[in-house]
């Protein structure tokens, strides 16, 4: 491999990891407020599928960018404008069914984005991939079982939910936004084509809420771009509640 | 949530060959959810290959009361205990 495409792989791996610690760190966020004690442990499950994905990336990215940096130098000592986590997963926790829209909608897109990546031409990628996709196939199952919950359920529940969907959707564009590092390794066959993508996620979506009796959003895009830094408020204080013991006690470990 | 969930109790096989086991039980809104949860509750440390769940009000059980008609007339027929039996080494699960 080139250095050149190292260092792409170093910044399509960390991306990647941003947003499975990102959306990790706002599911754990749930832990003591879920519903009901089985719905927690179902969150803190998901939540740690999540975080485990992104250390995994972290170690690819590590692989191909050794700069001296650990695990944890990524996860605690970067600042929010150094994150490239896409921005629906740094809005805030919300209510219930703000958790249940974000996890519906990027489930649906991370499905077939993993079935995609497990074909990547780079085997430490195509196997962090190989083992998220059991674990979002089982995200999935459950979101949608809860959108079809929510919007079948009572006029309080279904409102919060059409709600919850109309807010988020105006951050699903991103999704299928690939950024420079991303487009190149495309070419290469190592990265994912994710704008290819938007068809089969919209199928998904758009069975699912209308089983649900939910209206698919029309909500503008927002405008930011959280793969160029260009971040929501949401994040700064996300990071600061998550770093907070790096930042008190440095280089401080288990 | 105006009214309590329903119960279910989880029954769980640890492997192939072994009998489901009871395990738990937890709250739920349906049959769908209980396994679900049951799988996020009772197979996270891989405790598992098969889960039953079975709603708890569906469960027939015997009463305390009906204990000396039930059980005590077997306690004087050793007979009918196979512990005349030695069992292989190789057994594990009998």
């Amino acid at each position: 491999m080139t250095k050149s495409v190292d260092a792409d792989i170093f910044a399509y791996a960390v991306a990647l990891g941003d947003d499975g610690l990102i959306h990790g760190q706002r599911l754990a966020e749930w832990v003591s407020r879920a519903p009901t004690l089985e719905e927690e442990l179902a969150i803190a499950n998901v939540a740690l599928d999540h975080i485990g994905r992104a250390r995994l990336f972290y170690a690819r990215a590590l692989e191909a960018g050794d700069d001296g940096r650990s695990e944890d130098d990524l996860a605690y000592r970067r600042d929010a404008d150094a994150f490239t986590n896409l921005t629906i997963f740094e809005l805030p926790r919300g209510d219930f069914a703000v958790a249940v829209a974000r996890q519906f909608l990027t489930d649906a897109f991370n499905v077939p984005f993993l079935e995609a990546l497990a074909g990547s031409r780079d085997p430490g990628l195509a196997a962090i991939a190989e083992k998220a996709i059991k674990e979002s196939t089982y995200h999935l199952r459950r979101s949608r079982d809860w959108v079809l919950r929510l919007g079948d359920g009572t006029a309080e529940s279904r409102a919060r939910m059409q709600q919850a969907l109309d807010t988020t959707w105006a951050h699903c564009g991103e999704l299928f936004e690939p950024f420079a590092a991303e487009e190149r390794l495309r070419a290469g066959g190592v990265a994912v084509d994710r704008a290819a993508l938007e068809g089969p996620w919209r199928a998904t979506v758009d069975t699912t809420l209308r089983d649900a009796t939910l209206t698919v959003p029309n909500t503008p895009p927002a405008a930011y771009r959280g793969r160029s830094g260009r971040h929501t408020p949401h994040l700064e204080p996300l990071l600061v509640d998550m770093q907070v013991l790096q930042s008190a006690y440095p280089g401080q470990h288990w | 949530m105006s009214e309590p969930m329903p119960l279910f109790e989880v029954f769980i096989r640890s492997k192939r060959g072994l009998d489901h086991r009871h395990v738990g039980s937890l709250h739920a809104e349906d049959a769908q959810q209980a396994l679900e949860y049951a799988r996020d509750t009772y197979t996270r440390r891989s405790e598992g290959i098969s889960i039953w769940v079975v709603r708890s009000s569906d469960i027939v059980a015997s009463q305390e009361s009906d204990s000396a008609s039930f059980y005590d007339p077997q306690d004087d027929k050793p007979y009918r205990h196979a512990t005349f039996y030695k069992v292989p080494d190789d057994v594990s699960n009998l």
